[in-house]
Parts: C-alpha cells; sequence; structure tokens
C-alpha cells in the first residue's frame, strides 16, 4: 500500500474516529449510500474487492460486528477468512504481533481486527503494511459501530450537524461511545453522556461532553438517545448495585421518552438486555431504529472496504455495478 | 594496599561539606584523604586528570530492581551493578520483588555476596518486608539486617494491611532500619494502567487516580506518628501525596520520600500511541504533579532522587498495553535526565542536585558514603555538567532498554565512577 492518502482522506488503516476528519466521515457515509441497494439485490454481490484477501481477525467474542464485515467483504466479492481466539494460535501463547506478521506472509491485503485491549488496532496497524480495520479493541474505539449510528441519525434527521445525541450507560467500558463521541462532534453534533458517575469516564468534560446523571434530564435535552448494552460483568465488579435498580434509575422507558418535548429517535449498539437498559416497548416500537443500524452496518463496512482498497467516493455508484 | 589515587584540574562539588571549588582530592587506602586547592601530590600516587570535568560524591540510588534471582532475562545483578557504574552510582539498593523474594537470610547474603563480586557499584539488598512479599506475616527483620539488609519493603507491591504496616514500623526501630512503602491502595488501582484522566479516557485505558497513592501515605504518615518508625515513601508522584508529606515533616515525623527522574520531567502525555516504554507504576502523571514533586523536592519535602529502575525485556513491552509490564530502566539516563529537569531550567543548583542524589540518601539512609569528608569511603563520580548526549539504549549497560528516552538529548555525562578508591567505570572514548 502506498503512503499517499486516498482520496477519500483516509490513510492506510481506519484505527479510529480520533484522527478522521470530518469531511472524510462524510465521504464514507456518501459512499455507504450508493452500497446499501447492493444487499436488497436477489444476488447481493459485486466485484468490487474481487482478488483482495481479507482476514477477520477476532480475539474477542462476537456475532453482529463479525458477520456484518464477513457479509460486507463477501458482497464485495473478497476472499476472507475468520480467524477467532480459541482454537488460534493464540491460545498457544503467540503474541500479537507474531500472528500478525505471519498472516502477512501469508500475503493478506486488509486485516479487520476485535481485541480485547486498548490500542490492539493501533499496535497491528504500525507493525504490517495490510490495511488495518478497527473492530472494535478494548475500551477505546469502534469506529465502523459509530459510523453506522451516524449513517442512521443521518437516514432519520436528514443531517447530523446541530443533533443533540445523548449517549447512555456504560461510557468507561465503551468503545461505541468514544468513537461516537469523536465521530458526532466533527460532523458538527452536539454530544452529552447520561449514566451514573462510577460508569462515566474521569474529565470526560474535557472531551467537550456534557454529562447527565438522570436519564430525565438527557431526554429533556436530546434529539436522540443511544443506549449502551449494560454487561452483566459491571454489577459483579461494583460499579452498579443491580440491574433491577439499573433499569429503574436510568432505563429507557415508553414512559419516560413520552414525556420528552420532541420525538426522541432510539439507537442502540447490540446485544440488547430488554428490562434493564431498554424496555421491549422502547426497543420494538416507532421510535427505535435499531434494525436499521443493523442494515445500515453491512453498507458502511463496504465503503470503509471499498475506500481503504483505493476506492474513489464519487466512483462507488459506478463500482458497484461492476464496472472496474 | 593499591597506591594513593591524585585527581586533580576538577571543580569539586561537595554540598556535604558545602564545597563548590577548583580543588584536588586524593584518596589513600580507598578513603578520601584530603580534597583542597593547595594539597600535595604524594610521590607514589596515582594521578586521574579531571581538567574540565566536576567532582563529586558518588550517587545513591535506594530504589532498584535488579530481576536476579529470577529474572535474568531482564537483568542480573551484574548487568545491573555494571549499569549503576556507568550512570556514577556507587551505591544501589536492591529491592527484593525477585521470584523468589529476597525474604530470608540466605537470600540476603547472597545478593550482597554477588553484588561484591562484581566489583562495580555497592549492591546493599532490601529485606521482603513480609514472608514472600505476600503482605501477611512479618519476615526475620533481625536475621535479615544481620545478613546484610538495609531495609525491608515489598515493593512492587504496597503493604496494604494497616495492622502489618504499624507493627513493621514498630519493629525496625530495634534495628534502625526505614520501611520503604510502595504506596498504593490496592482497591483504587482496580486494575489501572496509566494516569487516571483525560489521556486514560481517550486512550480507553484504564485509569490509577492519584488518590490511590495519596489515601496511602496519609494513612501511612499517621502510623509513623503513631509508632515513631521511619517511613520511607517510595517514588512520590501525586501532588496530594505532597501535601501529606509536607504535614509529616511540619510535624518533625521519622518521614522520609523519594521521586524518580521520570515523575519529576514527564507527564501522562507520553503515553499516547499506546507507548508501552511510558507506562510505569506509579503512572506519569499531570504537569501539575510534575510541578508539585519538583517543588517538594526543592524545598526539601521529598528528600531525595531514586530511579525505581525497573529493566524489562524488550519482548515483554513490545504488547498490548494491557499485558506489557510497568517499569522505566533508569540507572544510566536518571543524572542527565535530573539536569535536564532541575539545574537546566535553573529549579535547583548542580550542588543541590548532588546533594538530593548522593548526600542526601547517605543522610537519610544514615551511610558513610555521600561525602568527601576526610575518613569517608572514597565512592566518587567525575562527569560533564554540561555535556549534552543523545540517550541510545543500545549502549546501555542494562541487560533491558526500556526507555521512554529513546533519542532523547539530556544534559551531563558521568565520565568516571570511583568505588572506594577503585576506578571502575570509565566512559567509552575516554578510556
Amino acid at each position: 500500500m502506498s503512503e499517499k492518502r486516498k482520496e477519500s482522506g483516509l490513510g492506510k488503516d481506519l484505527v479510529g474516529l480520533e484522527n478522521v476528519s470530518g469531511e472524510t466521515i462524510q465521504a464514507i457515509l456518501d459512499t455507504a449510500e450508493p452500497f446499501k441497494e447492493i444487499s436488497e439485490r436477489a444476488i447481493k454481490k459485486v466485484p468490487v474487492l474481487r482478488g483482495k484477501t481479507i482476514v477477520n481477525l477476532f480475539f474477542e467474542p462476537s456475532t453482529r460486528t463479525r458477520i456484518s464485515f464477513e457479509f460486507a467483504e463477501k458482497r464485495l466479492g473478497a476472499d476472507t477468512v475468520n480467524v477467532a481466539a480459541s482454537g488460534s494460535s493464540v491460545v498457544k501463547g503467540e503474541t500479537l504481533v507474531d500472528t500478525a506478521r505471519n498472516l502477512e506472509a501469508m500475503r493478506i491485503d486488509m486485516v479487520v481486527i476485535r481485541h480485547g485491549s486498548s490500542g490492539a488496532a493501533q499496535f497491528l496497524a504500525d507493525r504490517i503494511p495490510s490495511n488495518v480495520i478497527n473492530g472494535g479493541d478494548g475500551q477505546h474505539e469502534h469506529p465502523t459501530q459509530a459510523l453506522l449510528d451516524m449513517l442512521t441519525l443521518r437516514d432519520s434527521f436528514g443531517r447530523i450537524e446541530g443533533l443533540k445525541v445523548c449517549i447512555v450507560g456504560d461510557i468507561v467500558h465503551s468503545r461505541v461511545a468514544r468513537s461516537n463521541i469523536y465521530g458526532l462532534q466533527k460532523s458538527g453534533a452536539e454530544v452529552a453522556v447520561c449514566g451514573p458517575r462510577s460508569l462515566i469516564p474521569t474529565r470526560i468534560e474535557e472531551m467537550g461532553v456534557q454529562v447527565f446523571t438522570h436519564i430525565e434530564d438527557a431526554i429533556q435535552w436530546a434529539d436522540s438517545l443511544n443506549v449502551l448494552r449494560l454487561q452483566l460483568e459491571r454489577m459483579n465488579a461494583g460499579f452498579i448495585p443491580s440491574l433491577r435498580e439499573y433499569n429503574r434509575v436510568y432505563g429507557v422507558t415508553q414512559e419516560r421518552l413520552d414525556k420528552a418535548p420532541r420525538e426522541i429517535v432510539v439507537l442502540h449498539p447490540g446485544p440488547m438486555n430488554r428490562g434493564v437498559e431498554i424496555d421491549s416497548t422502547v426497543a420494538d416500537g416507532p421510535q427505535s431504529v435499531i434494525l436499521s443500524q443493523v442494515t445500515n452496518g453491512v453498507a458502511v463496512r463496504m465503503a470503509v472496504l471499498y475506500l481503504l482498497a483505493g476506492g474513489a467516493p464519487e466512483r462507488a455508484e459506478e463500482a458497484k455495478k461492476g464496472e472496474e | 594496599m593499591s597506591r594513593p589515587l591524585y585527581i586533580e584540574g576538577g571543580r569539586v562539588v561537595d554540598p556535604s561539606q558545602d564545597i563548590d571549588d577548583l580543588a584536588a582530592v586524593l584518596v589513600v587506602d580507598g578513603r578520601i584523604e584530603a580534597v583542597g586547592a593547595d594539597i600535595s601530590k604524594p610521590d607514589d600516587a596515582e594521578t586521574l586528570d579531571a581538567t574540565g570535568l566536576t567532582i563529586s560524591p558518588g550517587l545513591i540510588d535506594v530504589h532498584v530492581h535488579l530481576r536476579e534471582p529470577g529474572g535474568e532475562h531482564k537483568e542480573d545483578i551484574a548487568t545491573g551493578s555494571k549499569a549503576a557504574i556507568a550512570g556514577g552510582f556507587t551505591t544501589i539498593w536492591a529491592m527484593p520483588n525477585t521470584d523468589p523474594p529476597i525474604d530470608d537470610p540466605a537470600a540476603v547474603g547472597y545478593v550482597r555476596a554477588a553484588g561484591r563480586a562484581v566489583r562495580a557499584s555497592r549492591v546493599m539488598p532490601i529485606g521482603a518486608a513480609s514472608i514472600g512479599q505476600q503482605g501477611e506475616k512479618m519476615t526475620e527483620i533481625g536475621e535479615l539486617v544481620h545478613a546484610g539488609a538495609v531495609a525491608v519493603s515489598d515493593d512492587g507491591h504496597p503493604v496494604r494491611n494497616s495492622g502489618l504496616m504499624r507493627r513493621l514500623l514498630e519493629y525496625t526501630q530495634t534495628f534502625d532500619i526505614p520501611v520503604l512503602q510502595h504506596a498504593e491502595d490496592p482497591g483504587l488501582t482496580h486494575g489501572g494502567v496509566m494516569n487516571e484522566g483525560r489521556v486514560a479516557t481517550e486512550l480507553g485505558l484504564r485509569g490509577i487516580p492519584n488518590a490511590a497513592e495519596a489515601a496511602m501515605v496519609a494513612r501511612d504518615v499517621l502510623l509513623s506518628e503513631l509508632t515513631g518508625g521511619h517511613l520511607h515513601v517510595c517514588h512520590v508522584s501525586a501532588r496530594q501525596s505532597v501535601d501529606h508529606l509536607r504535614w509529616a515533616k511540619d510535624r518533625g515525623l521519622a518521614v522520609t520520600s523519594e521521586v524518580t527522574p521520570h515523575h519529576l520531567i514527564l507527564t501522562e502525555e507520553l503515553v499516547r500511541g499506546y507507548n508501552t516504554q511510558a507506562k510505569v507504576n506509579p503512572p506519569l502523571r499531570l504537569e501539575e504533579d510534575v510541578v508539585a514533586v519538583r517543588e517538594a523536592l526543592v524545598e526539601g519535602v521529598i528528600d531525595v532522587i531514586a530511579t525505581d529502575h525497573a529493566p524489562h525485556h524488550y519482548d515483554e513491552k513490545e504488547r498490548e498495553f494491557d499485558d506489557a509490564p510497568f517499569g522505566i530502566n533508569g540507572l544510566e539516563t536518571a543524572f542527565g535526565l535530573c539536569m535536564q529537569a532541575l539545574v537546566d531550567p535553573g529549579y535547583m543548583t548542580l550542588s543541590g542536585l548532588i546533594d538530593r542524589m548522593s548526600c542526601g540518601p547517605a543522610r537519610i539512609m544514615g551511610l558513610p558514603t555521600g561525602s568527601l569528608r576526610r575518613g569517608a569511603p572514597a565512592d566518587i563520580v567525575l562527569y560533564a555538567p554540561e555535556e549534552k548526549w543523545i540517550v541510545d539504549p543500545a549502549r546501555f549497560h542494562s541487560r533491558s532498554r526500556n526507555t521512554p528516552l529513546a533519542g532523547r538529548e539530556l544534559t551531563g555525562r558521568i565520565q568516571t565512577t570511583i568505588v572506594g578508591g577503585e576506578i571502575r567505570f570509565v566512559a567509552e572514548g575516554d578510556a
């Protein structure tokens, strides 16, 4: 891969949205638009990435993200290999850098990495010449999730600029939160977070983020809520006393949403804990765009793959027709 | 008996005697015989030309990790001791958190004997404070001291149990040794890997708050007040810890403390990019903390500088940030970094720095070195205080090269190190 930045403004890798400009984010979302249609076809395949080899390197269990990437890769015609941590050389004690170099030696083009340690995607990107896409690193970033969230918001509101988006829940352990904060702010939205202080990272205000400790206040403020999954482990580690209490204090319920001054759009990156952070009436109700997020996830990942492979945003429409 | 050694042509900086002048130093039988501008050279003396150099009492580091036994791929007593003399240190205190820990008299005796055999820096063993450094049962402190231990510590870990800490501060008084405490409340560290703050929040790394250190410093100074025991707080990093130390000093308690060179100048910003070379415990903190510990050192609220030399193998640092070990390789960059942090910007005089790195440690720990007064062991360092040099870890004498300072220009270069009157290190190119 050449060092020069591509026409999209992306570099070699997509490690996070922290170092991606607002214009580039816009270009990714614009590129995703024409790719949406591919997944609606009877024959869901175009030859945009024909001949490219992509490794999905998943050190953490993942269903949605891994399948979404795999669909995106396959629908663009790439050859893919999935490597999961269990059953791989990782359990035999191989280091991340050795795993990466061995894959590289097999002449691959791209790696999608999901890893439990913050910084793992950057670590890999710094050490191999292939394109690296961060599929979630520890509590750092999950850029394609934020991009699909933003695409979904754009579908709902027709814009991102000026929106007030509140991310609700376990912010401290959330890579989704960080990527959304960077991406939304660069796109002109206002971002807040809401949750108990025990789940809000120190000095997050310095990132230009408003903090709510009451969900009712967040609902008064926001155009949209992005409700994060509350993991059971957090309760066991003493961050909150119980899931039941969490639902009572922070649960997004229809009753609470009905008090909002405007129709709030509700996102959730999944997988949901129904009755904990979100009630089923909301998840399945008219204000939820949760399944649109999943659909958009494939299109956004296609766009990222296409752009990192050197594609130009304005040629995406032609590319998907198979005109190479 | 070896020939007398006559060091001439240099500037002598010895804060223990308030000397800062051009002078000669005469060493006889491994001890300082005389220092002065007009002392004469004995006919049989070997001459060492120190023209253009500064001569001071050898540096003393009360906090190093030599990794032997059990971690010889990182460092051993020989390589660590050689790194020490290359850094101007004539005495180093070796922490007991090896594998197994130095918690019995035989192990203490081994470290002492192995250190002597190297004939580099003086290696003084620190014994474990609790058996296996498990924080439960006190070691046989009297036996450890008898075998050569100069202090006790569970460093690497804190003495968490307040009752045990109290008993240590009481019992050690019999032997007149300090308890060296790695002050950190594990409940507040909670798996943290860097300073808790803006950078940790952005990087998605678990943070260690200042309170993790300061809370334990507060507890321990109260225990020193209760018992009268000598508490020495290791590697102070948080501005709030300084407040508690000042409180202790104001009351005249038997509390001393140290700060590392890296905490005197580097901040958490260095961790950006998941730089494992900057992963250290206590973590690099904020500029306001750097200012606080620096001012405390200048004032004497913090007594001394110690490196917390923590060598790690290349492979161990070439990892995901969460999985890399804490620690910075410090012995060979300490003097240059302290010159840059303290003397170059004018916060401290050279004499002040030598006090904090040599006379001060000797004073608080009751050592006969750290001075060029007549009769003291001839532990001497010759250096070019203004010479600039670039840190090249490949040239370290340490077995490991883990430093965040690679490629950085430092001020002040060690030229010759003398231990007990014997020249044990001469910088390359000057031999």
